[in-house]
C-alpha cells in the first residue's frame, strides 16, 4: 500500500469525521433547549469539525501552498469564533435569554446580588457597559 | 471517495436543514444567530468537501472570507441588533432576571422591596454566612436566588 493510499483513506475517515461534527451541531442547535446550550452544541463544528475537514482536505491536495492557506483558515476562525460566542452569550445573559432553572451553577447572577451597591457615575449611559445605569438614569435639565 | 463524498454530503446537507430550521424558529434573535454559525460553518465545510472530491483549489480563498464574515455579522447582531419585540430585548439588572424565573417558577415575589439601597438593609438571612452580606440582604431576592439554584448546601 503506497503512501498515497494510506493519506487518502485517512482524508475520509477526516471528512466523515468532520461531518459528522457538523451533523451533530445541526441536531443539537435544534433541540437543544436553551441559548447556551445551542451555543455549546454549535462550537463543535466550528473549531474540530473544521480543522477534521481541512485536514482531510490537506491530506487530499498534498500541496505545501495550500496548507499554508488552511492553516490561514484555521487560525481566522481559532481567533474570531471565541469573540463571536463571548458576544452572544454576553448578550443573552443581559437580555434573560439564559435559562437558570437549567444551570447547575450560576455564578454571574450571585455576584450580581453579592456586590455592593454601584456608586453614582457621572458618565451618560453607554448602553450594554452600565446597564444599572439605565434604570435610574434622569436626563439633566436643560442649561439655562 | 464517491462513497464518502456522498456520506458527507448527506451529513452536511442534513445539518444544514437542521440548523436552518432552528434559525427560523429560533425564539430570539441570538438563538438565529447561533444558527447561522453553525450553518456558515456547514457552507464551509461543504466546500472543503467539494474541493476535496474534485481536486479545485480555486475556492478555498472563500473560506478564508466565510470565516471573517460570519464573525463580524454574529458580533454585530449581538452587540447592536439584539433588540426583541415587546421589550424583551431590554438589558436587566439582576433583580429583574430573578423575578422573571421566579414568575416563570410560578412564585411571586413583591417588587418594593428590591428597589431599596442593598447596603442600609443588615443581613437577615442566617443561612448565608460565608459570602453573605449582600445575598442575605435582600430576602425575596436571595429566596429567588435559591429558587433558581437550589439550597446552597447542596453544591
Amino acid at each position: 500500500m503506497s503512501w498515497t493510499a494510506v493519506a487518502d483513506i485517512a482524508a475520509y475517515a477526516c471528512l466523515i469525521g468532520g461531518s459528522f461534527l457538523a451533523l451533530a451541531a445541526g441536531v443539537g442547535v435544534l433541540r437543544f433547549p436553551d441559548l447556551l446550550a445551542r451555543m455549546h452544541a454549535g462550537t463543535k463544528p466550528q473549531v474540530l469539525g473544521l480543522i477534521l475537514l481541512l485536514t482531510g482536505e490537506a491530506l487530499r491536495v498534498r500541496n505545501m501552498q495550500v496548507l499554508g492557506m488552511l492553516v490561514l483558515i484555521v487560525v481566522f476562525q481559532l481567533l474570531t469564533a471565541p469573540v463571536a460566542a463571548h458576544m452572544v452569550g454576553r448578550a443573552g445573559y443581559r437580555t434573560g435569554k439564559v435559562r437558570n432553572d437549567l444551570l447547575v451553577l450560576d455564578e454571574l447572577t450571585e455576584d450580581h446580588f453579592r456586590a455592593p451597591a454601584k456608586p453614582e457615575r457621572c458618565e451618560d449611559d453607554h448602553g450594554l457597559d452600565n446597564p444599572a445605569r439605565r434604570a435610574k438614569h434622569e436626563p439633566e435639565a436643560p442649561k439655562a | 471517495m464517491t462513497v464518502v463524498a456522498i456520506i458527507c454530503g448527506t451529513m452536511l446537507v442534513a445539518a444544514a436543514v437542521l440548523s436552518l430550521v432552528r434559525a427560523e424558529r429560533g425564539p430570539s434573535m441570538l438563538d438565529r444567530t447561533v444558527a447561522l454559525d453553525v450553518f456558515v460553518t456547514v457552507l464551509v465545510g461543504g466546500i472543503v468537501l467539494e474541493s476535496a472530491v474534485s481536486g479545485r483549489l480555486d475556492t478555498l480563498p472563500i473560506l478564508v472570507v466565510l470565516s471573517l464574515v460570519g464573525f463580524v455579522g454574529s458580533v454585530t447582531i449581538a452587540r447592536f441588533a439584539a433588540v426583541e419585540p415587546e421589550g424583551e430585548g431590554r438589558v436587566r439588572t439582576a433583580e429583574e432576571i430573578a423575578q422573571e424565573e421566579a414568575a416563570r417558577a410560578g412564585h411571586d415575589i413583591d417588587h418594593p422591596m428590591l428597589e431599596q439601597p442593598r447596603d442600609l438593609i443588615e443581613p437577615k438571612d442566617p443561612k448565608g454566612t460565608e459570602h453573605s452580606t449582600t445575598i442575605g440582604a435582600i430576602p425575596q431576592a436571595a429566596k429567588a436566588v435559591q429558587d433558581i439554584t437550589g439550597p446552597k448546601e447542596e453544591r
